[in-house]
C-alpha cells in the first residue's frame, strides 16, 4: 500500500505543523543514498566505541561479544567511523549497484 | 473596578502583566520600552508575582525564550521597541507559524537610520507580513485593558497566535495619566489558566518547529493565513466579554463623530486622542470632518473598515511611516488596495507624519484638513517637512 | 484646563514635581497629565517638564506650545534658556530666586505676572539639601490655587516615605513666602 506521505489538503495540516507521531523520522531510510558500506574486521577491533561516538547517523550500535556493526537502513556511507577507527578496523566498500 | 489612580503608563503596563499569572518574561531593555522592563522585573524579584524572569542578552533571545518557554505551556510576556523588534525580525514569523501564544508590549519606536528614539509607527509595520495579530492602544488605560486581553486571545484554542500590544514610545509610555486598575480577582475571573494544545513534555511527544518541503509550503502558508483572519472572531468576541464585564468596550474599527462626515481623518494610535480635538474644533467652525481609528492592524478588519469609510468623499489617511520608494504610507496603501474595486470609494489623501517623535498638535491636524481639500492628485506628501 | 511647563536641570527632580502634581490632581479626581520633554538626559544640563490639569479628560497629547504658568526650579536657567517662550500674555511665571523680583524683571524684559520664592534657602534649611522640587510644588500651589495643598500629601508619602516629613515642611514654607511681584 503506497504510503500517504503529504496530508493531502490544506485543512488537514496540523496547527503549527507539529508531528503527533514520535520518532516519525525513523520512518525517512536515510541508508537508501549509500554508495558504500562500512565493514567491521573483528580480528582487528578492540571495542573501543569511537565508531559508535563519532557516527553522525547515531546508527552504529554495540552488538554481541561487544563488537560494532552500523544498522544499514540509516548508514549513509559517509566513512567517518572508517576514518576514526584506531586500529583501523573498518574499511568501506562500494556498493554494488 | 478600582478607583482612577495617576501612573506612568510603562509601569502601568508592566503592573497590568502583573495580574495576569504570567509564568515567564524574558525582556531586554531598550528606550522607551526599559520602564517595563525594570519595573516587571522589580515585580518579579520583589516576589509579587511567581513567574521567571530571564535576563537575556538580546531581543533576539528574548523570543526566541519566549518561544520555547511558550512550546512547554508557559504563559508569556517580552517588550519591546524599533531596533530591539528589528533584532527579533527572523523569530516572529516562526512564533506565528509554529502557533505560540506570547503577547508582546511594543513600545513604538522609530528604527533607526539615522538613530532615533522618539516615537513613530516603523517599528511595527516594518513586521507586517509577521503573522502576528497586531492592535494599538491609543492611552493609559487601553494599554492596560489590552496588555491582559491579550493573553486571554492568543491563549484562546481557535486562535493560538501571539499578540503585540502597540503603545507610542514616550508619548505613552512616559506619561502620567489617571487609569484605572482591575483587581486581581477581576482578572481572575477574565482570564482562565492557559490549557495549551500541545507541549513539549516527555510524556507525550511531538515534535514542533519541523523541516518543511515545497510539497507542503503552499498548504502551510493557507493554514496561517487563515488562522490569523479568523482570529478576528474570536478577538471581537473577547473585546465584547470585557466591555460586559468592566464596561470599557474595544471595537477593530472605531469612530468619532463620522456619521455624515464629508471628509475622514484616519488615524492609527495615540495620536486619535489629539485629532478628535481637532476634530471637535473644525465641526464648531462648520466643516464636515469625523475621525476614524484604526485598532487592529492584523488581521486587517476590513468589513468593519469599509463600513466605518463608507459615504465620505475625502478620506486623510495619517501615517506614521514610511515605505520608502513605495506608492504610500503602509495604512493607506492597505487602505487604497482594500477599496480599489468599489464603487464610490472616497478620495485618499495620505500624510507621513510625526516621524521619529515630530510633535503633532491639534494645529496640525486642521491644517492637514485644509491641505487635503486642496490637493488635486492621490501622491503622498510628508506633511510638515522644511522646504 | 491649565498647562504648566517646568523648567530645571537633570538630577533636581523636575520630572518628579511633576509627576506629584499629576498624581494629586488625578486624587482629587481630576484630570492629569505629567510628561518629562522626551529623550536622553543628563544631570546638570537644562530640562523641561509639563503638567495639563483639566476638570474634564484631556484628550491632546501633544507638547505645551502656550503654558499658563512656567515654573523655574533652578535660577542659573534665567537668562540661559528662553523662559518665557511661549508663557500666555496672561499667564504667570514662578521662579526660584534669591534676587528681587525687580532684578528679574529687568533681566527678562519681563512684565507679566511673575512671582519669585527663595525655595533653594527654605530647601537647605528643611531638607539639607539645595534641592528645590518640592519646595517650588508649595509656590505652584498658592500662586496658581490649581489644586489643594493637602492632595499632595499622599503622593509625598508615597515617594518620600520616611523624608516626606521634612518635604512638606519645605512645601509650607514655599507656600507662605512665595510672593507675587507687583
Amino acid at each position: 500500500m503506497k504510503q500517504k506521505k503529504w496530508p493531502e489538503a490544506w485543512q488537514e495540516v496540523t496547527p503549527g505543523c507539529m508531528v503527533f507521531e514520535p520518532g516519525s523520522a525513523s520512518l525517512y531510510k536515510t541508508g537508501s543514498w549509500r554508495a558504500q558500506r562500512p565493514i567491521w574486521d573483528n580480528k582487528k577491533c578492540i571495542k573501543c566505541g569511537i565508531c559508535y561516538i563519532f557516527c553522525p547517523e547515531a546508527c552504529v550500535s554495540e552488538k554481541e561479544e561487544g563488537f560494532f556493526a552500523a544498522n544499514l537502513d540509516y548508514c549513509k556511507g559517509c566513512g567517518i567511523c572508517a576514518h576514526e577507527c584506531w586500529p583501523q578496523a573498518i574499511v568501506m566498500q562500494e556498493e554494488e549497484v | 473596578m478600582g478607583k482612577r489612580i495617576g501612573m506612568e503608563v510603562g509601569i502601568a503596563a508592566a503592573e497590568a502583566v502583573g495580574l495576569c499569572n504570567i509564568d515567564v518574561a524574558a525582556v531586554y531593555p531598550i528606550t522607551p520600552q526599559s520602564h517595563i522592563a525594570e519595573h516587571l522585573s522589580d515585580i518579579v524579584h520583589d516576589g509579587r508575582i511567581d513567574a521567571e524572569f530571564i535576563t537575556v542578552e538580546s531581543e533576539h533571545s528574548s523570543i526566541s525564550a519566549c518561544a520555547g518557554a511558550s512550546a512547554t505551556g508557559a504563559r508569556v510576556y517580552t517588550a519591546t521597541s524599533s531596533q530591539g523588534l528589528m533584532y527579533m525580525h527572523e523569530v516572529l514569523p516562526i512564533v506565528s507559524a509554529m502557533r505560540l501564544p506570547v503577547v508582546m508590549g511594543n513600545a513604538n519606536r522609530a528604527i533607526a537610520g539615522p538613530l532615533n528614539i522618539w516615537n513613530d509607527h516603523s517599528d511595527i509595520m516594518n513586521q507586517r507580513d509577521c503573522g502576528w495579530i497586531v492592535m494599538h492602544a491609543e492611552n493609559g488605560q487601553e494599554v492596560i485593558d489590552m496588555t491582559i486581553q491579550s493573553f486571554k486571545i492568543a491563549e484562546h484554542p481557535d486562535v493560538m497566535l501571539p499578540i503585540v500590544v502597540n503603545m507610542d514610545g514616550f508619548q505613552l509610555t512616559h506619561m502620567i495619566e489617571p487609569l484605572e486598575f482591575p483587581t486581581q480577582e477581576e482578572v481572575n475571573k477574565f482570564l482562565p489558566d492557559r490549557v495549551p494544545y500541545a507541549t513539549l513534555h516527555p510524556d507525550k511527544p511531538v515534535s514542533m518547529g519541523c523541516f518543511n518541503m515545497p510539497e507542503i509550503f503552499t498548504e502551510t502558508m493557507k493554514v496561517k493565513d487563515t488562522a490569523l483572519i479568523n482570529s478576528k472572531k474570536t478577538i471581537i468576541k473577547i473585546w465584547n466579554e470585557w466591555g460586559k464585564q468592566f464596561g470599557r468596550n474595544y471595537k477593530p474599527v472605531e469612530t468619532y463623530k463620522s456619521k455624515g462626515a464629508e471628509t475622514l481623518i484616519l488615524t492609527v494610535g495615540s495620536m486619535g486622542e489629539t485629532a478628535s480635538v481637532a476634530v471637535d474644533e473644525l465641526k464648531k467652525a462648520g466643516k464636515s470632518v469625523g475621525l476614524v481609528k484604526l485598532r487592529l492592524w492584523r488581521p486587517f478588519p476590513i468589513e468593519e473598515l469599509r463600513a466605518a469609510i463608507k459615504g465620505c468623499k475625502t478620506l486623510i489617511v495619517m501615517d506614521r511611516s514610511v515605505t520608502f520608494g513605495g506608492i504610500g504610507g503602509p495604512v493607506a496603501t492597505e487602505i487604497k488596495s482594500l477599496i480599489f474595486h468599489d464603487k464610490d470609494r472616497p478620495r485618499i489623501v495620505n500624510y507621513l507624519m510625526g516621524l521619529g517623535g515630530r510633535d503633532v498638535t491639534v494645529e496640525d491636524f486642521i491644517a492637514m484638513v485644509e491641505r487635503a481639500a486642496k490637493k488635486k492628485d492621490e501622491t503622498y506628501e510628508f506633511y510638515g517637512v522644511r522646504e | 484646563m491649565i498647562e504648566i511647563r517646568w523648567h530645571g536641570r537633570g538630577g533636581q527632580g523636575a520630572v518628579t514635581s511633576v509627576e506629584l502634581l499629576a498624581l494629586a490632581a488625578i486624587e482629587e479626581g481630576k484630570y492629569a497629565q505629567g510628561f518629562p520633554a522626551f529623550g536622553p538626559e543628563r544631570r546638570g544640563a537644562p530640562v523641561m517638564a509639563y503638567n495639563r490639569v483639566s476638570e474634564k479628560p484631556i484628550k491632546i497629547r501633544s507638547g505645551i506650545y502656550h503654558p499658563d504658568v512656567v515654573v523655574v526650579l533652578d535660577p542659573s536657567l534665567v537668562g540661559l534658556v528662553n523662559v518665557t517662550d511661549g508663557l500666555k500674555p496672561e499667564g504667570l511665571l514662578i521662579v526660584n530666586t534669591s534676587k528681587p523680583a525687580e532684578t528679574l524683571r529687568e533681566q527678562l524684559k519681563y512684565k507679566g505676572k511673575l512671582a519669585t520664592v527663595d525655595a533653594t534657602f527654605i530647601a537647605r534649611e528643611e531638607l539639607g539639601v539645595p534641592i528645590a522640587n518640592t519646595t517650588m510644588l508649595g509656590a505652584v500651589m498658592k500662586a496658581t490655587k490649581v489644586l489643594k495643598l493637602e492632595s499632595l500629601n499622599e503622593p509625598l508619602d508615597e515617594r518620600f516615605g520616611k523624608i516626606a516629613n521634612k518635604n512638606k515642611n519645605a512645601l509650607k514654607r514655599a507656600y507662605n513666602d512665595v510672593k507675587l511681584a507687583k
